[in-house]
């Protein structure tokens, strides 16, 4: 793979700031979760979020985001405000889900983000629901949609990519490759690992990004969503990547060699910027002071807010199992 | 005054008419699902509809359960009204998670903020020995899940009517059709239109019992109560209709006037929606009851190929009939 030339200095530093952004929420939802403050299922996403910063610049804030129970980052650089997500897994009403979702299931609205599902798979159906909806309305629109490395054994795999591709709807297919499918090694599940290559004998452009470099991820996901945009095309991207810690707080990694994860530590997407951005003398020291300052605040507003949050009376306990809000 | 005019029609043709009707008042509608339009649907029901409204509207689509089902809530989400026609509820098992988990949870989940205005139609039921694979009743299973809505139209009216008023609602609303009514014909208004979607209807008054049915049942428990009406008992029926939300109220002042009810339900006893009807009759009525109340269910097998097993094993009028005598006998 060559690499992506380096963009414009603001640029570097917005993405570098996504990427710490949530690097440092996630480590405090570590702290939060001991303190018994988060309970739940909580997956991290801490390594990949290169993936979720570099796809987010490439759609346009009316494109559609579908995601999996690995979703903070994908919130976070999607534009959902840290103080929502952090009160959301508070299971205060104030969260983007009015607490009735938590870690797995952030929605909002206003920034057209579905979920948040936690049925390996089952976001890829509705995606091209999404994507139908805005093909069908002459809006030219894309919807992209995160799946993990697993969910390519999923049947609903399968069904989604054979009828995005033959009704031509513009779907980003983002499968985030982290080699794992929580404790089996892909070579464990998969006939063909080579994802993109099974991805194309579906008729879609699909190819291979490492997802450890956003610039790469960025440029990639910029030609893809071009590509359905304007082209009529779903496209996937297999973007190859690793996740530092254990699949969810309850698992004790003990699938996978210590060395294969110092091994990718050497990948760090956010060092790895950090250092490229250095050595051509766009990234000070002061510059990355300022970075760490400005997450820390917004990091610490955030749990501010869901800490003053407000509990729903259990009275309301069956709300919003139908609809509730206006004539439609 | 002349009389409204009447037109005959079956319950397929209600459908279909209900569909098209649809199609012409609202762009965001569409139909989809397998064999929906160059065969015409697998019981006929969109028959000419692809050549009325082209591709567009009338999507055939893959042997995709899951992704046609999934990609309906989605396009709901997005704006849109779509029909997904599953050809039977034996293959909605295999959509069962978008069902469940996405069209059940999404607007809850979410804490509100999104409506999903799908209607998923499926046939459901035996009595055609198609045997176990092809005959199964699923919509207790169904009835099971919040966030749904479910109806079962048995009469033309309904069969007529139902689709528009589940378009309307914003939440996702499954869509029942048994098998054995499509050929059903009756005189149906000629300006029929949307019916209301949250009662219970009393087809028959009766003052001694009353037979709660639904769907493929109904037209039995009608027969059953003509039977019983020859020997002095008078049978008040009751139509389901909503299966979810269940109109309680319709039922249960039913039974407090007849102190006696039978369920009549095409779908295995256990864990069954009659299990669920009998359970708030006995919550909200008992001291009304003169007698235990019944359930006439089908047999706990898989529905089995031969016609004599096959009828054995669902409910028919006579056993209604011989539940209702048995009732009657024992409660005085
Ligand atoms: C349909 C389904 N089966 C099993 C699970 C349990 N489960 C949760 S995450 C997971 C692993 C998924 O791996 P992958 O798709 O690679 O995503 P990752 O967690 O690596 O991001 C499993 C098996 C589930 N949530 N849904
Ligand atoms: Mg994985």
């Amino acid at each position: 793979m060559s690499v992506a030339p380096l963009p414009e200095r603001e640029h570097g530093l917005h993405l570098l700031r996504q990427m710490l952004l949530v690097r440092r929420f996630e480590e405090k939802c570590v702290e939060l979760y001991s303190a018994a403050k988060i309970r739940g299922f909580m997956h991290l996403y801490i390594g990949e979020e290169a993936v979720a910063a570099g796809v987010m610049e490439a759609i346009e804030p009316e494109d559609a985001v579908v995601a999996t129970y690995r979703e903070h980052g994908h919130a976070l650089v999607r534009g959902i405000s840290a103080g929502a997500i952090m009160a959301e897994m508070y299971g205060k009403v104030e969260g983007c889900s009015r607490g009735r979702g938590g870690s797995m299931h952030l929605f909002d609205a206003a920034t057209r983000f579905y979920g948040g599902n936690a049925i390996v798979g089952g976001g890829l159906p509705l995606a091209l629901g999404l994507a139908l909806a805005d093909k069908r309305a002459g809006r030219e629109r894309v919807t992209a949609c995160f799946f993990g490395d697993g969910a390519v054994a999923e049947g609903e795999f399968h069904e989604s990519m054979n009828l995005a591709a033959l009704w031509g709807l513009p779907v980003l297919f983002l499968c985030e490759n982290n080699l794992y499918a929580m404790g089996t090694a892909i070579g464990r599940y998969e006939s063909e690992t080579d994802l993109a290559l099974k991805a194309a004998s579906y008729e879609m452009p699909a190819w291979a990004v490492d997802g450890m470099d956003v610039i790469a991820v960025e440029a990639a996901a910029r030609k893809a969503a071009a590509e359905a945009r304007l082209g009529g095309t779903p496209c996937f991207l297999e973007l190859r990547t690793y996740r530092f810690r254990a699949h969810s707080m309850y698992d004790p990694d003990l699938y996978r060699p210590k060395e294969e994860i110092e091994r990718w530590k050497q990948h760090d997407p956010i060092a790895a910027l950090s250092e490229r951005l250095e050595a051509a003398g766009l990234l000070s020291a002061e510059d990355s002071a300022e970075i760490e300052r400005a997450v820390a605040e917004e990091i610490e507003a955030a749990i501010a807010f869901a800490e003053a949050g407000t509990l729903e009376p259990v009275e309301d306990l069956k709300r919003f199992v139908y609809w509730e809000g206006a004539e439609i | 005054m002349s009389a409204p005019a009447k037109v005959q029609s079956s319950y397929r043709e209600a459908i279909r008419e209900s569909i098209r009707e649809a199609l012409l008042a609202d762009e965001r509608v569409f139909l989809m699902g397998e064999d929906v339009g160059a065969y015409g649907g697998c019981f006929g029901v969109s028959k000419g509809l692809l050549d009325e409204f082209g591709p567009e509207r009338i999507c055939d689509t893959p042997l995709s359960e899951s992704a046609f089902v999934g990609a309906g809530i989605g396009a709901a989400i997005g704006g849109m009204r779509p029909i997904v026609e599953v050809m039977t509820v034996n293959f909605c098992l295999l959509a069962l998670d978008q069902i469940m988990n996405n069209a059940a949870t999404i607007t809850h989940m979410s804490g509100g903020q999104f409506p999903i205005p799908v209607v998923i139609r499926m046939t459901t039921g035996a009595g055609r020995q198609v045997a176990a694979q092809h005959s199964h009743s699923l919509e207790g299973w169904l009835a099971h899940i919040p966030g749904l809505k479910l109806l079962f139209p048995a009469t033309l009216a309904d069969a007529r009517g139902m689709l528009p008023a589940a378009l309307a609602d914003p939440n996702p609303v499954l869509i029942f059709e048994h098998a054995s009514l499509y050929n059903m014909e009756e005189e149906l208004a000629a300006d029929a239109g949307a019916v209301e979607i949250q009662r219970a209807a009393i087809r028959r008054a009766g003052t001694d019992v009353s037979l709660v049915a639904y769907g493929g049942t109904l037209g039995k428990a009608i027969e059953a109560a003509d039977e019983l009406a020859e020997s002095g008992i008078e049978a008040e029926v009751i139509d389901l209709r909503v299966l979810r939300p269940l109109d309680d109220a319709t039922v249960i002042e039913s039974v407090s006037r007849t102190r006696r009810a039978v369920i009549v339900d095409e779908g295995w006893r256990s864990g069954s929606l009659a299990a669920e009807v009998s359970a708030r009759i006995m919550e909200q009525a008992f001291y009304e009851l003169d007698a235990p109340v019944e359930r006439v269910c089908s047999a706990e097998v898989p529905i089995p190929y031969a016609a004599q097993l096959e009828q054995a094993a669902l409910p028919q009028a006579s056993t209604v009939v011989a539940a209702v005598r048995r009732m009657v006998g024992a409660g005085g």
